[in-house]
């Protein structure tokens, strides 16, 4: 079932929380909401879910307009970032509340009902838990109970509230990959929210970048990190290293720094993320940018440096490849040299991005 | 190892530091304040025979009494559980101007001498009081019936109710109730299977307590129950006028029902109650 947003706002007393904004979400995808606290995402959710009411616009569901529908026929089902199960309740009763309370008419017998908790358990993996109290599971079965719960009445929309956010960071990645396979295979429209912007690029089809209650970026994931529409967008999806100075005649100057770059004269601020970052041990003819290693961090994939200059006013951060950290010996205190293979630069005013040039 | 080094030992290893000294403080007041007049009691007790014992607690004016209270409790206690709840729910869900103040007007009826209490309702429903005054056309009489009875137990113990409930409503997320409704739950289904069970025990708790609260009232009730034997005497009054009469025997007979009843009902309140939150909190 699609889901069509048009000109919907909302106040909360006199602070704006959502700007009269539009938005299209197509039948099956999988959409996540993300930007940092404050921004709107979570109210945008409440809306589409009926949660909240929006001051003004119209949200249609299909064919269907819902804008006054209220949340219980809105024939959604929600996951809230605490789970909200019933404590008083058995695992089996919270999956099954939402076919025992259809009214009499609709209700499935007493068999089908047990027949139909029985597959969403085995499909969230819990068919041996039926029995037990919400307070005897892990945090992570819990939020696996309330996904059951939430899909028992076959919603047309599933909406997520920071489904993960609780969680530590093994069980969110086990979730994250289990809720991307659920979707692939039940292919129901969903919605979810997030801060954090690496659940968002790795599970939605596209993502929906906010803040101050304004959408910022719509966009696959691919794109929106390749073409951020905006500065906002661009350093929200990542680390962000930050260089101000002066061009003159194509040489970008920034205390003892120089970078040839193909700009016109005046005061211009590069942006640059660290992986377009290349560390060498002398200058090149087209940049030469004297740094100081002060922080080495060799976990993971990449090799993470933090660099200091007295040109720099906050650190950088580099990564490298393991075979270049060996290769350069990297260590605290070395001297080094910075090339950027690429940077960015965007509107100041606007904030519009203009250019991304390569040296 | 003797047995004291061992306990010196265990002791030695708590963290918390004072453990003897505040359980000894603890253990001390409540024996002075609880038990040594609870033993005085059974004291008393120990100068009659079974069988005097009986005719004193089974004599018919003493019985009619023990219906009046108990009658008047459970409807106080009845009418208490519904407005109790309400006044709870108001308090917690809901932010209006004077919020703090209804809150704090909650504890008037323990922070008040029950005696004025109990005066301010006999005037107020007296057939020349200002309620008085408007219901006594329509036929309906209030003080000197066990109507005023149940009103002035009603009036000394909806606290308790309100603040068993309250903490508890506050800490059912409001995302609960919520849940419930996108399941398809209308308001009704979602506080009869969602809200209500959640609240059950702190509600039966609540009013339990005030049940056994009303059981024990003299003052605030004497003045309005009018006092007629056979119809609108308490169990208190009873116990009252026996020591009155300086029979002190015939009070502490009666008084040991009271108390009895009102033990067994807190014990049975506690046990089922701790069944239920182990539930809650993970054990079976």
């Amino acid at each position: 079932m699609s889901i069509q947003l048009s000109n919907v706002a909302k106040h909360f007393g006199r602070t704006t929380a959502l700007e009269p904004l539009d938005l299209e979400i197509g039948d099956g995808e999988l959409v996540g909401l993300l930007g940092p606290s404050g921004s709107g995402k979570t109210t945008l959710l409440r809306i589409i879910a009926g949660l909240e009411r929006a001051d003004s616009g119209t949200i249609r569901f299909g064919e269907r307009d819902v804008t006054r529908v209220h949340v219980r026929d809105r024939r959604i089902g929600f996951v809230f970032q605490h789970y909200a199960l019933f404590r008083h309740m058995s695992v089996f009763d919270n999956v099954a509340f939402g076919l025992t309370v259809l009214p009499r008419r609709e209700r499935p017998s007493r068999g089908e009902i047990r027949a139909r908790v029985q597959r969403l358990l085995e499909m969230v993996r819990l068919e041996a838990f039926a029995d037990r109290y919400p307070a005897q599971l892990s945090g992570g079965q819990q939020q696996r109970v309330s996904l059951a719960r939430a899909l028992a009445l076959k919603p047309d929309v599933l909406l997520l509230d920071e489904p993960f956010g609780a969680l530590d960071a093994k069980v969110r990645q086990d979730l994250r990959r289990w809720l991307r396979r659920l979707h692939d295979e039940l292919n129901f429209t969903s919605v979810f929210v997030t801060h954090d912007q690496e659940e968002a690029l790795e599970l939605s089809d596209r993502v929906v970048v906010m803040s101050d209650g304004r959408i910022e970026q719509i966009d696959a994931p691919e794109t929106l990190y390749r073409r951020p529409a905006n500065r906002f967008v661009f350093e929200f999806l990542g680390d962000v290293n930050r260089l101000e100075g002066d061009v003159r005649d194509g040489q970008f100057v920034c205390g003892a720094a120089r970078l040839a770059v193909d700009l016109d004269d005046g005061r211009e601020e590069l942006l640059l993320r660290p992986h377009e970052l290349r560390l060498a041990e002398a200058p090149s003819e087209r940049a030469h940018m004297p740094v100081c290693v002060t922080a080495v961090s060799p976990v993971g994939a990449e090799v993470r440096v933090e660099l200091e200059a007295d040109w720099l006013a906050e650190p950088w951060l580099a990564t490298v490849r393991h075979a270049d950290f060996e290769r350069l010996a990297i260590r605290r205190g070395q001297r080094l040299f910075v090339e950027p293979h690429r940077w960015h630069r965007f509107d100041g005013a606007a904030a519009r991005r203009v250019t991304a040039g390569a040296s | 190892m003797s047995r004291l080094a061992v306990l010196t030992g265990a002791a030695s290893q708590r963290v918390l530091p004072g453990f003897g000294l505040s359980l000894g403080v603890t253990l001390l007041f409540v024996s002075l304040v609880l038990l040594l007049p609870m033993t005085s009691l059974v004291g008393q007790l120990s100068q009659l025979s079974p069988a005097q014992y009986w005719a004193i607690i089974s004599e018919g004016r003493v019985v009619a009494s023990y219906l009046v209270t108990l009658g008047g409790a459970a409807v106080a206690s009845l009418i208490n559980a519904v407005f109790g709840l309400l006044m709870a729910w108001v308090l917690v869900r809901y932010e209006f101007p004077g919020r703090r103040l209804l809150d704090a007007l909650m504890d008037l009826p323990f922070a008040l001498p029950t005696a004025v209490a109990g005066i301010t309702l006999a005037t107020l429903y007296s057939s020349n009081g200002w309620m008085g005054r408007l219901l006594a056309p329509l036929g309906i009489e209030i003080a000197y019936t066990w109507v005023g009875i149940a009103l002035a137990m009603a009036f000394t113990s909806i606290p308790f109710v309100v603040r068993t409930v309250q903490p508890v409503l506050e800490d059912l997320p409001g995302e609960v109730d919520e849940a419930a409704l996108t399941l398809g739950a209308s308001d009704a289904k979602a506080f009869r299977r969602v809200i209500l069970p959640h609240l059950w025990p702190a509600l039966v708790t609540g009013t339990g307590l005030a049940f056994v609260r009303s059981l024990g009232e003299f003052g605030a009730v004497i003045f309005i129950a009018g006092n007629m034997p056979y119809e609108t005497e308490i169990t208190s009054l009873m116990i009252f006028v026996k020591l009155q009469e300086y029979d002190y025997v015939g009070a502490s007979a009666i008084a040991s029902v009271v108390l009895a009843t009102s033990l067994v009902l807190l014990l049975a309140l506690n046990l089922w109650q701790g069944r239920f939150i182990r539930r809650l909190h993970g054990g079976r």
